[in-house]
């Protein structure tokens, strides 16, 4: 079953959100890494409608053994949308650190690749003076399949309560190319790496399931009366849990009587 | 009585009460100046919603010097409006203060303080004890403070006591984008209480609910006047906005010379079944 959308109303809210809660700050503007794929495809478009699209810098950060075409889609992006853009290759940057690194492996390399991304966004948000988008759906939040400080850091990230499929109900209501939306989700981080075979099903299956499991509260067990395979509950109940330090600050050991976080807690929007 | 209703739905500035409190005179001018006779403004209008550990830096005794200026133009129109509130012993209460003639003349504490889903209102505020019509030159006003119309039983007591009008002032966060009326869940909910209770006690319902993102929530708006006959008579979009509606009291007479709901309310049988209900409960082990 497809998760419904409101998609018209979802973008309006989303618009509004980057738009108000950036301006909060002082921001008219925002950067964001266009990958060529769906999520970023869908948070650069909402980011044309906030913010306009000459305020809105579209990052491209291809490393050498990106896939081609991921760079081809999203250039196409680009001029669709009307962005600013600017194209880094983050290959020198990242194989002069992987060089002198011995028994990497893809995962490891992997992460390197996305944490330099997040460094030239960041870097580029305080020269663009624009707040830097996040780009990772609430599937990707709760799996934690996300790279901790590297794909997952940002300010605003538009698009973390919608999961994958909405996501791309989304972005087929906001005229992202079909070439995008069909294409199988990577975060392209070795050649041919793809989402739904690392992760071990496809994303239209686990959404139904996160839905269940999360937004609606069904126990595990639940899962499993109402149809779902055993053996997915198990992993994605593991999965959400194995991941929850991705989605917190790290912790502080309390020790005063007012702790960061524990009983020192104020908005974020303070004063704004 | 015939008067129109000014819903003056606003974007308070988080933790910034000298700010907020500037917009509330210049708004609550610009209702006056188009005849508005009753001024109402959201849930905690004068500071924000999600303050957490600020509730004690916006804090206002209800005599505090610097409402002088809402209170002065209360001269002018009725103005109710959202603030926390600190009691003589150092309570903090999620108020609604009622102004008229040019001074304070009622304060509602918020009742039902949710606590549950994303709400933490139990953490930081403490509760109100009653539901009490105002007698003002508007009528009898009930005055509630969000999550309170949702239990029936707030606006039932203001039924009893012979309200005309509900000010309900609201900070409604919106949840809910799968649906199809493009609208969030939130406010479809809050549509049908709303209607709902307008028929259900011959009143008209005031609904004043906040604009504008805190901390990534979005407040929907869409505050609206509902009449007896549960029609919607103004209503708001989600941006800001100053709307007027009609209090018809025509529509009010008639409505309850058609439907005599209050008339034939028994409210001794209420009572009677309620302390019924709690010795049963209480002389039932679990």
């Amino acid at each position: 079953m497809r998760l419904p959308l409101d998609a018209p109303l979802a973008t309006r809210l989303l618009s509004l959100f980057l738009r108000e809660e950036a301006g909060k700050f002082g921001f008219r503007r925002a950067v964001l890494g266009l990958s060529g794929g769906v999520d970023s495809a869908v948070t650069a478009a909402l980011a044309a409608l906030a913010f306009g699209g000459r305020r809105v810098l579209a990052v491209l950060l291809p490393y050498r053994q990106s896939s081609p075409e991921s760079l081809l889609l999203a250039r196409d992006l680009v001029g669709r949308l009307r962005l600013r853009s600017v194209e880094i290759d983050i290959t020198p940057m990242a194989d002069g650190y992987l060089r002198g690194v011995r028994g990497a492996d893809r995962v490891r390399r992997g992460n390197v690749l996305a944490r330099c991304r997040m460094t030239v966004l960041y870097d580029l948000s305080a020269a663009w003076r624009g707040l830097v988008l996040g780009t990772s759906d609430k599937s990707e939040l709760l799996l934690g399949y996300t790279t901790l400080h590297g794909d997952s850091a940002s300010a605003l990230n538009p698009i973390g309560d919608l999961y994958k499929t909405q996501v791309l109900a989304l972005g087929a209501h906001l005229g992202v190319p079909e070439a995008i939306l069909r294409r199988p989700p990577s975060p392209d981080l070795w050649p041919g790496q793809s989402a739904e075979r690392e992760l071990g099903f496809s994303y239209e299956r686990v959404d139904a399931l996160l839905h269940a499991l999360v937004d609606r509260r069904y126990a595990e067990a639940e899962c499993v009366a109402a149809g779902f395979p055993r053996g997915l509950v198990r992993s994605v109940a593991g999965r959400i849990r194995a991941n929850q330090f991705k989605r917190m600050p790290s912790l502080v050991p309390k020790l005063s009587n007012r702790t960061l976080h524990w009983d020192f807690r104020y908005p974020r929007d303070w004063g704004r | 009585m015939d008067f129109l209703v000014a819903l003056a739905q606003t974007r308070p500035v988080l933790g910034a009460l000298g700010e907020n409190l500037d917009r509330h005179l210049e708004v609550a001018e610009r209702a006056i100046r188009a005849r508005a006779r009753l001024v109402v403004f959201p849930e905690l209008s004068l500071t924000g919603y999600h303050l957490r550990d600020l509730v004690p830096d916006v804090a206002l005794r209800a005599d505090d010097r610097r409402l002088a200026r809402l209170a002065r133009l209360s001269r002018r129109a009725s103005i109710a409006v959202g603030a926390v509130e600190e009691s003589d012993d150092h309570r903090f209460f999620n108020s609604a203060f009622l102004f008229e003639g040019g001074s304070l003349l009622a304060v509602h504490r918020k009742v039902y303080l949710p606590d549950y889903g994303m709400f933490e209102e139990g953490r930081h505020f403490a509760a109100g004890d009653r539901f009490e019509p105002v007698q003002s030159r508007l009528g009898r006003l009930g005055l509630l403070i969000c999550e309170d119309l949702w239990h029936l039983s707030s606006s039932y007591l203001h039924f009893l006591r012979r309200a005309d009008s509900l000010l309900c002032l609201a900070a409604s966060p919106g949840r809910g984008v799968t649906g199809t009326e493009g609208e969030v869940g939130t406010a479809r909910a809050w549509n049908t209480l709303l209607e709902a209770q307008a028929l259900a006690f011959t009143v008209h319902v005031v609904f004043c609910n906040r604009v504008g993102f805190e901390d990534g929530a979005y407040f929907w708006g869409g505050s609206k006047v509902v009449s007896p006959f549960g029609r919607v008579v103004a209503q708001a979009a989600d941006g800001e906005e100053l709307v007027l509606g009609p209090i018809d009291g025509g529509a009010l007479r008639r409505s309850r010379m058609l439907t005599p709901l209050r008339r034939d309310e028994k409210a001794l049988l209420t009572l009677r079944e309620i302390e019924r209900t709690i010795r049963v409960e209480r002389e039932t082990p679990p």
